[in-house]
């Protein structure tokens, strides 16, 4: 028995059917076909689904997409204006900290929400922040520097 | 000295070609493409670590409505057992069918022993159920020390002992025995004023790439066959798809989607020859996906290993003799990385005497595959931690007893070759007056130094350049792009033709448009693959010039190309490589170049990692405070992918060194198949990983490249071993350092 779902993702209403055992991410992905969100663990480990619901951060592998009724959902796919990318996703790439990119999407969504509620974070509240996002290529040192330059940018209007 | 070459993007930092897509979700990785009527393939896995299946009964589970298809061990209908090299290792093509589904034998907790095709996902789970199996449930074999036990119970009837005098009656899990010699090793302890010997082991890990093994595949009776995958290899991927589903290699397309990390784990197949078949009966696109579960118990681990160092010095520190026995756990079949691990646990010392022998192991875990440099790491730990107690036992320092006995060039290695220039020295010398090694460790706190070796390959790379005409290109490579090789191939390339960055769009195609590639791996790509855009870019200008010249109606060796124009040698004219292009029409058709190559001379990489560490005494647990990365890259093409290679690999050999391994109950299951209980480094694990990038250039390189993906995780081992062995004045011999393992050393020691 499906369920008829409204919501809103990326500033764009939406509306689907999805079975009551199904996540937000398998929506996400497979009905809606936005494939940026990732999944690596489908367990809430390692924050490649990281999206937002409401705001809240969260791991759309932990979420049911019925409870996605009502919301307003951000994905990686409504972070950039059309083709001019975030400050976030400009940084990432100068500080070239990604290396196969797949943890990237979860970790600049992760990212925003960090510096919405701390726009000035020191180098240790960015490195918990963000310690729900594994990346296995990087060992973090790059991410959480284009993270802090993002931050300052950002701070000063960039 | 000679001056550095002045380069105009070599060198830079430049923004990867392929990085918007990645930074806003619009680049699509193995679990991302969908085809219509596409059905979902699902494994049914062994709930034991070693059974022999005594009956098993798929008919209800194809008596589903929602089942289109099954598949068995006996859809590989012609595999037989001779060599056949996929990926990094050699595994029989037997061996291989066996491993992605099992044949009347499952050797591990999640091996695979048939495959469902459904309409749904949850049609697909069901139809597991509906399998009837029984087993009949052998006792499991978990460690070196059980397997090679007299009654240990073995895994393969037909295993016979390879590599002794003569060739054991009867079988048993050890799969062959290697050894190396130089010199007298009985004379070189005879020399010796002080001998150290300790012995050593590493538990299972995992190359915990974040993106699960994924394909999507569509079988065609009329046309090549569609595999779409993350692999590290995708003609590889092909060689062995057709092998085992006995077709060829034309009939079938491989198309190498975005990868979300390898490691070497993703060199080898599980899932495309099954849902290949799967899709051959269904007559549908199949679609399979591993959970994270799934690729914890039944993909790539790297060998556990047990090892005896043993290694004499003169008391000034000249070593006199070195000593190693080395165990690697394969897993199910034979194939572990014995023999890298021979070949480089001494390499970074010159030393006259050396002995080594390697034993392949099997034991009921997954088959172990490659991960960044393999073998290496376990091998190399060990030998640095002996250089390290020998550096405190002669009260020298542990970079100084390096440096007397560092390999260099003309060193000769024990696996074979004489070294050709190295970096060793520089990265030794570039460590000791590091800001690291220069601060002064806080009360509480530890040290550890460490070296590292890693071969390198080179191997066969194959690219095309298109020139358009407007002067822009496309280049056309093999190499799956697992770290930003595409940025490097684009400047490498913009270098040689003289044209701006943005002219020039890499492309990592599938097997149907340029010639065979080896696998990403063995940290070849920047360097063979760059050679083949090299050669590919040297063919279009050898065509620009020759266009040039007709139009100017001179020879060809009258043109000259600097800086992306051509110039008239006998006259004043200058032609850009745009204006050649626009005018190709007329001068005999498009411009195209081709660099198809077997690339050698790969230049060995070293490193040397310094690590601090402080140490909860209380619960435990040690915290990495100051770590530095020093290595040898020959030529940094994009220093900032250089960096990142070593800092990757450094924050995977401190996990290694701390947190990872798989945990066994006694029936061989394995109790932390997730990122929450198998621990990987978080961010907040980490310190800022400091990096040093030494360059001396390899003369077989046009821009003097080394390989740089692998040797990062080598001396972090022991780098950290013996800086948590600094801090709490105790012994390390056992991996990892993980809280509760220190506490019972603390604990112990305070008896």
């Amino acid at each position: 028995m499906k369920t008829h779902v409204t919501t809103d993702i990326n500033d764009e209403a939406v509306e689907f059917l999805c079975e009551p055992q199904h996540t937000l991410l398998h929506v996400l992905r497979n009905e809606l076909g936005l494939t940026g969100t990732k999944e690596g663990c489908g367990s809430g480990d390692c924050g490649a689904c990281s999206v937002t619901v409401n705001g809240r951060l969260v791991c759309a592998c932990l979420v049911l997409a019925v409870e996605a009724d009502g919301a307003k959902i951000g994905t990686i796919e409504g972070v950039a204006n059309r083709d001019s990318l975030h400050i976030i996703q400009e940084k990432y790439l100068e500080h070239a900290a990604l290396q196969c990119g797949i943890c990237t999407p979860g970790l600049i969504v992760s990212t925003q929400a960090l510096l919405e509620e701390n726009p000035n974070p020191t180098e240790q509240e960015a490195r918990y922040f963000l310690a729900g996002n594994l990346c296995r290529c990087t060992g973090y040192d790059k991410i959480i520097r284009a993270v802090m330059d993002a931050a300052q940018c950002l701070r000063q209007g960039a | 000295m000679s001056e550095a070459k002045q380069y105009k993007y070599i060198g830079q930092r430049t923004i990867r070609p392929d990085g918007f897509d990645k930074v806003t979700g619009r680049a699509n990785y193995g679990a991302d493409l969908s085809l219509p009527g596409m059905l979902w393939g699902k494994v049914l896995r062994s709930p034991y670590a070693h059974a022999l299946i005594t009956k098993l009964d798929t008919s209800r589970a194809e008596a589903h409505p929602d089942v289109l298809a099954v598949a068995g061990f006996e859809d590989f209908p012609s595999v037989n057992a001779e060599a056949f090299a996929a990926g990094n290792g050699d595994s029989g093509m037997l061996d291989l069918a066996r491993n992605i589904l099992a044949d009347k034998k499952v050797l591990y907790h999640g091996h695979a022993i048939v495959a469902v095709a459904a309409r749904t996902e949850e049609a697909a789970a069901q139809a597991l159920q509906l399998i009837d199996v029984e087993y009949e449930v052998l006792p499991p074999v978990m460690s070196i020390e059980q397997a090679i036990k007299e009654d240990a119970a073995v895994l393969h009837e037909d295993m016979f002992t390879q590599g002794l005098a003569d060739t054991p009656s009867a079988p048993s899990n050890i799969a062959s025995r290697m050894e190396l010699k130089k010199g007298d090793v009985a004379a070189g302890f005879a020399q010796a004023d002080i001998i150290v010997e300790r012995e050593f082991s590493t538990p299972t890990v995992h190359q915990g790439y974040i993106e699960p093994h994924a394909t999507t595949v569509r079988f065609d009776d009329n046309g090549p066959s569609m595999v779409w995958c993350p692999t590290q290899g995708h003609f590889d991927v092909r060689a062995s798809t057709a092998r085992l589903l006995n077709m060829e290699l034309g009939q079938i397309k491989v198309v190498a989607s975005e990868i979300g990390g390898g490691f070497g784990g993703k060199t080898t197949v599980y899932l495309e020859p099954v849902a290949l078949v799967l899709s051959r009966k269904a007559g549908r696109p199949v679609k399979m996906v591993m959970s994270r579960d799934e690729v914890f118990r039944a993909s790539g681990p790297a060998s556990a290993s047990k090892s005896r160092i043993k290694i004499g010095a003169k008391s000034d520190g000249t070593l006199t003799a070195v000593e190693a026995s080395l165990y690697y756990e394969a897993g199910a079949f034979k194939g572990s990385p014995m023999a890298p691990g021979c070949m480089t646990v001494f390499t970074p010392y010159d030393v006259e005497n050396m002995w080594v022998e390697g034993f392949d192991v099997v034991v009921n875990k997954a088959k172990a595959a490659a991960y960044r440099a393999p073998g290496a790491p376990q091998a190399e730990f060990a030998a640095e931690m002996v250089m390290n107690e020998l550096a405190e036992k002669l009260a020298m320092d542990p970079i100084d007893l390096r440096l007397l006995n560092a390999a260099k060039a003309g060193t000769q290695t024990l696996y074979g070759p004489k070294l050709k220039e190295v970096g060793l020295v520089q990265c030794l010398q570039a460590a000791k007056t590091s800001e690291q090694y220069q601060t002064v460790l806080a009360s509480g706190e530890g040290r550890g130094v460490a070296a590292g070796f890693w071969f390198n390959i080179g191997g066969q790379s194959s690219v095309i350049i298109n020139m358009n005409s407007d002067g822009t290109g496309t280049i056309l490579e093999g190499s799956p792009d697992i770290g930003g090789s595409r940025a490097s191939m684009q400047m490498m390339a913009a270098e040689e033709l003289g044209i701006p960055l943005d002219r020039l769009n890499p492309i990592v195609t599938d097997t149907e448009h340029v010639a065979y590639n080896a696998t990403t791996g063995g940290s070849r790509t920047t360097f063979a693959t760059g050679m083949a855009v090299v050669e590919a870019c040297q063919d279009v200008v050898a065509q620009l010039k020759s266009r040039a010249a007709s139009m100017w109606n001179v020879t060809s060796e009258q043109v000259d190309w600097q800086d992306g124009s051509a110039i008239n040698l006998a006259g004043e004219d200058v032609m850009t490589l745009a204006e050649i292009c626009a005018a190709a029409e007329k001068t005999g058709g498009q411009i195209s170049g081709r660099g198809n190559i077997n690339a050698r001379g790969a230049g060995p990489s070293f490193a040397v990692h310094l690590c601090d560490v402080w140490v909860d005494r209380d619960t435990g647990k040690t915290d990495v405070v100051r770590y530095t990365a020093i290595q040898d890259a020959g030529k940094a093409i994009h220093p900032g992918y250089v960096e990142g290679q070593f800092q990757g690999g450094a924050a995977q050999g401190i996990g290694w060194a701390l947190n990872e391994e798989y945990i066994y109950d006694d029936n061989g299951i394995m109790e932390n198949a997730g990122f929450l209980d198998y621990r990987v480094p978080l961010a907040s694990d980490l310190p800022s990983i400091d990096t040093i990038i030494v360059e001396v250039p390899n003369a077989f390189h046009p821009f003097g490249v080394r390989g740089v993906g692998e040797t990062g995780i080598i001396p972090p081992l022991a780098a950290v071993g013996t800086a948590v062995s600094d801090a709490i004045g105790l012994p390390i011999e056992t991996l990892p350092c993980s809280p509760p393992r220190v506490l019972k050393l603390l604990q112990e020691a305070a008896k």
